[in-house]
């Protein structure tokens, strides 16, 4: 009797779709929007130029998106797993031949209205697609010979794409984002064991492969003061501005290093520099909390989801975009070697929120639609 | 169906579990962001803050406003001008090309000064400051103002540089400022923190002795900068503190008249006061003019100045080594008469020429001066008296009596970088320095100031000044500020044995000057209140050969390098004396016609000016 209710239930009336929003995760998100827009503010000085204009505009667009992804049925997105993997293959491969270069890489499609970074989307649809593949498996067959070597595959091909465009720094994120699935997946903890040491033993035959400006890269993290004007110099100004930041910060638009161009790309990967610099620890802290919170969300999202599919999506999503955030404060901390990665929704760029998005609509989703089935 | 759902039970285990692995490495990250956060912005904020402001902050040093030089009525003999200059900020001028063609016009610009605008420019950045021209004259600079309309971003500006207005008078005793070099910085801690670019500092004289007073503080100018270097807003402006001023001893009205009288002539005149040591005048000929020097001497004045026969870059008065010759003659008296070697009565004959040790000696005079007593032999500078006591005297304690006249001494200590010592000879210097022996010929010569003996100038003037005051020690000065490293109880320690010596030796020379047959008759003052007594000397530049004797050729007849050194001694007013002088000049012929009136013409001057400086002293006394 009970299943059957649930059943029932099975076509959701627009009233209670609304109800069933995740309105702690919708506050979060539209919070994160409206600190992300008021840095964005500060980086043009405090008056309102073209990235916050530009800013506000995707961060309207995206929200709408979102909204509209959640309305959307779970099992829509699962059918449309394989395929929107596929087609964001297909975009890379079209970037491979087409694309936009800028500063020595090939990474952006000219859409006319929007530079799209299809490597950005891979992130999000990566996930869906292994989502997808592990959802009908027996968990016997999810460690056979077959299923890892296509899940292997599967991250594979785009990380090869993107690495060729070059950019080292996503392609790793799209494999961290694949990882993050086959772990919850169920494959067996040896495999990310003997994987882990496989990486160690080959890095120094990987470094030997980097191109000069990668293995710079490597060097100025491991002593950025060896080269305080030339490669060293974003993560020691980066550190500067983070540290004379203090308990409160120097306040809203008094941030000296950004304001006074010591902090380079201070509208995409170095944002939490100048956030940082702005309102101090205190602000920072809060900013991690507000990620902590919508991260939570997302998880509790997928514990309460009642298919598999879904709770694979949420944990794999909450802990890509738990690796992307702490990656890029890492980097900017000097706790990494800098690896372009932007952090989710608070960097300028339409492509990163773009995803980002689609991934938080179809967590949304996840949850209007909790008691959805698949078969 | 089962099968199934215990599959899908097991799966949902799986990914809890691995969930809460998860879980637990995210909250370990995260402390370890939220930590390194802390360590960063609490732990470190200092570092990082201070690191902040000194990206932030720059200081903009302007050049300090130097101190200046007064004479001894407080005449600026050194002091600032306001320079006009033209200053371009090339990125706020709309057409630079356009500009500069225009000022070109205007200026009358050189082809290679314009060059040398164009490379300036190159080498700075577009928002620094470019020096067109750094000292206009007052026409060009109202012209330039006058077209200010169409040189957009030209400013003209008014900045404080250096300037001599007696031009060469004080050169060698000033010296000059010009710009820094490297070694400069290098040389002085205070020119390297007061270092601006431009900045102006002493190069000789003075004003490179004195530069750590003259120098002054630096105007600075804090601003807040972006990360490439432009200026964005002043956050504060420190007024620095202008140098000290140097008071001289100098009286101007003096030098001037040494300059005049030395004009065309190489050599110096200097003036002492006799009880206090200061120096009244100190003039080497010929000087040239330190203002060439201030925004960087032009090579073609340079050329002229280096290149002159007469040497004006040398200081004769304190570089000069000149044999003494006949002025040595009081000191060598002194010297016989402090030691017992003779008395008052003591007479040698003078035939002309004396033979000694196998070698012939001439005196001055051909016939010879007959019999001869100290007095007279002073009086008509016998040389064949002086050789005669000068052989029973002894090298060793002539030399100890010159010594300490202060003779063979530098007499400003380390005031002067360039001045010299001098040589005063005696045995063991030579054992020393030559590894030979002593001649007693060589004593000889030395009785009438020749052979190794070098005096310089002002030590001349300093033993005249020691005669004259009764001889007793004094301290020579140039600047009246200048903190006395001397100790009260070191002035006028004696330096005779018996002062009647003294008395001896002073009324030889007011013979010389002013009795028929003194060497300088003919250049004496019968008023008393000018009186002077002095000392003339003919020093040899090279020996005179048995031809040369023959021919006896006069001055303007010998070429000019092989002609003697006129030099002369005197020290005034006879009665109650208060002032010494020494002249020099080189290649002169014969003290007592070329050196001796010019000295008529100084004690004249420097005796009609002796109330005057009087009644500025009584004023410096009322003043405490």
């Amino acid at each position: 009797m009970y299943q059957h209710t649930r059943l029932t239930n099975n076509n959701f009336t627009f009233f209670q779709k609304f109800k069933n929003f995740d309105y702690i995760l919708l506050i979060c998100i539209l919070l994160l929007g409206f600190i992300s827009l008021a840095t964005m503010y500060s980086t043009d000085g405090g008056k309102i130029l073209f990235h916050t204009k530009s800013h506000f505009i995707k961060l309207m667009i995206f929200t709408m998106m979102m909204l509209f992804i959640s309305f959307i049925n779970i099992k829509f997105w699962f059918s449309i797993g394989y395929l929107s993997y596929l087609g964001v293959v297909g975009l890379l491969v079209w970037t491979y031949f087409f694309g936009i270069t800028s500063s020595g890489s090939q990474r952006w499609m000219n859409l006319y209205f929007i530079n799209l970074q299809p490597s950005e989307l891979m992130k999000i649809f990566i996930i869906l697609c292994l989502a997808k593949y592990f959802h009908r498996m027996k968990l016997e067959n999810v460690n056979s010979v077959y299923t890892i070597l296509t899940s292997i595959i599967i991250i594979i091909l785009p990380m090869g794409l993107v690495i060729i465009q070059p950019d080292l720094g996503t392609s790793l994120l799209i494999a961290v984002s694949g990882i993050a699935v086959l772990w919850f997946a169920g494959i067996n903890h040896k495999y990310f064991i003997y994987t882990m040491l496989g990486f160690v033993i080959s890095l120094p035959f990987v470094i030997a492969f980097l191109k000069p400006y990668q293995k710079l890269r490597v060097l100025t993290f491991l002593n950025p003061d060896k080269d305080p004007l030339g490669a060293g110099y974003q993560i020691i100004q980066s550190k500067i501005a983070v540290g004379s930041g203090g308990i409160f910060g120097k306040g809203f638009l008094k941030g000296t290093q950004s304001y006074l161009e010591f902090l380079p790309e201070k509208h995409t990967d170095f944002i939490f520099t100048l956030f940082s610099e702005e309102f101090g620890f205190v602000g920072s802290v809060v900013l991690l909390v507000v990620y902590i919170i919508i991260i939570y969300r997302i998880i509790a999202i997928g514990a309460n989801s009642r298919s598999y599919f879904a709770k694979l999506f949420c944990y794999g999503f909450g802990a890509a975009i738990f690796v992307f955030i702490t990656i890029n404060m890492s980097m900017v901390l000097g706790l990494l070697p800098i690896v372009g990665s932007p952090l989710p929704i608070m960097s300028y760029g339409g492509s990163s929120m773009l995803a980002t998005m689609i991934g938080f609509g179809i967590v949304m989703s996840a949850r209007v639609h909790s008691q959805q089935l698949i078969a | 169906m089962i099968n199934s759902s215990s599959d899908n039970v097991k799966k949902l285990n799986s990914i809890n579990r691995r969930m809460f692995i998860t879980g637990s490495l995210k909250f370990f990250i995260m402390v370890g962001i939220v930590s390194r956060l802390f360590f960063l912005q609490v732990k470190e904020n200092k570092k990082y803050l201070t690191l902040s402001d000194k990206n932030r902050i720059r200081e903009w040093k302007l050049a300090p406003v130097r101190g200046e030089f007064q004479d001894y009525f407080g005449n600026v003999i050194a002091g600032n001008f306001e320079a006009y200059q033209l200053h371009v900020i090339p990125e706020q001028v709309e057409n630079f090309k356009y500009v500069i063609y225009r000022l070109k016009d205007l200026l009358e610009l050189s082809d290679t000064e314009f060059k040398k605008v164009l490379k300036k420019k190159k080498e700075i950045k577009p928002w620094e400051t470019l020096i067109v021209s750094n000292n206009l004259s007052w026409d060009k600079f109202s012209k330039i103002n006058n077209h200010l309309y169409d040189l957009n971003g030209v400013k003209p500006v008014i900045s404080i540089s250096r300037n001599y207005p007696f031009d060469e008078n004080f050169t060698h005793i000033i010296g000059y400022v010009s710009q820094a070099n490297e070694q400069d910085i290098e040389n002085s801690e205070l020119i390297k923190k007061n270092f601006v670019p431009g900045i102006k500092v002493g190069k000789i004289g003075l004003e490179k002795s004195f530069e750590e007073i003259l120098i002054g503080t630096n105007d600075i100018e804090r601003y807040e900068v972006n990360a490439y270097g432009r200026r964005i807003s002043q956050l504060e402006f420190q007024k620095g503190k202008k140098g000290q001023t140097l008071k001289l001893t100098v009286d101007t009205e003096i030098q001037k008249l040494a300059n005049a009288l030395l004009k065309d002539k190489a050599g110096s005149i200097c003036v002492m006061d006799i009880f206090t040591g200061e120096v009244i005048a100190m003039h080497s000929s010929p000087s040239f003019d330190p203002n060439l020097f201030v925004f960087g001497i032009s090579q073609d004045n340079w050329q002229i100045i280096r290149n002159d026969p007469l040497k004006p870059l040398l200081n004769k008065t304190l570089q000069g080594r000149y044999s003494p010759g006949s002025t040595l003659k009081p000191i060598v008296a002194l010297s016989a008469l402090e030691n017992g070697i003779i008395n008052t009565s003591f007479t040698v004959r003078c035939t002309g020429k004396t033979e000694m040790y196998d070698q012939t000696y001439h005196c001055w005079k051909k016939e010879g001066h007959g019999y001869v007593s100290l007095r007279n032999a002073m009086k008509m500078s016998c040389d064949t008296y002086f050789y005669e006591i000068a052989r029973r005297l002894g090298v060793d304690k002539l030399s100890e009596t010159a010594k300490k006249f202060g003779l063979g001494k530098k007499v400003f200590d380390n005031l002067f970088e360039i001045e010299k010592d001098g040589l005063i000879p005696n045995t063991q210097w030579k054992k020393n320095a030559l590894g030979k022996g002593w001649l007693l010929g060589e004593t000889i010569i030395t009785g009438i100031g020749q052979g190794y003996i070098q005096t310089t100038p002002i030590q001349l003037c300093l033993m005249t000044a020691q005669i004259a005051n009764g001889g007793y020690k004094i301290y020579p000065k140039i600047v009246i500020n200048d903190n006395d490293k001397i100790k009260p109880s070191d002035y006028y320690t004696p330096l005779y044995k018996n002062s009647k010596n003294m008395r001896i030796i002073q009324d030889a020379m007011f013979g010389s000057t002013n009795e028929v047959m003194g060497t300088s008759y003919r250049s004496r003052i019968d008023n008393p209140k000018y009186q002077f007594a002095g000392k003339t000397g003919t020093a040899q530049v090279k020996k005179i050969t048995e031809r040369e004797r023959e021919l006896d050729l006069k001055t303007s007849e010998i070429p000019y390098e092989q002609r003697d050194h006129a030099l002369y001694i005197a020290y005034g007013p006879y009665v109650n004396p208060r002032y010494a002088l020494s002249i020099v000049v080189e290649h002169g012929g014969n003290g007592s016609t070329t050196a001796a009136p010019m000295a008529k013409k100084l004690f004249k001057l420097i005796i009609d000016r002796h109330e005057m400086r009087q009644s500025i002293n009584e004023k410096k006394y009322l003043e405490i």
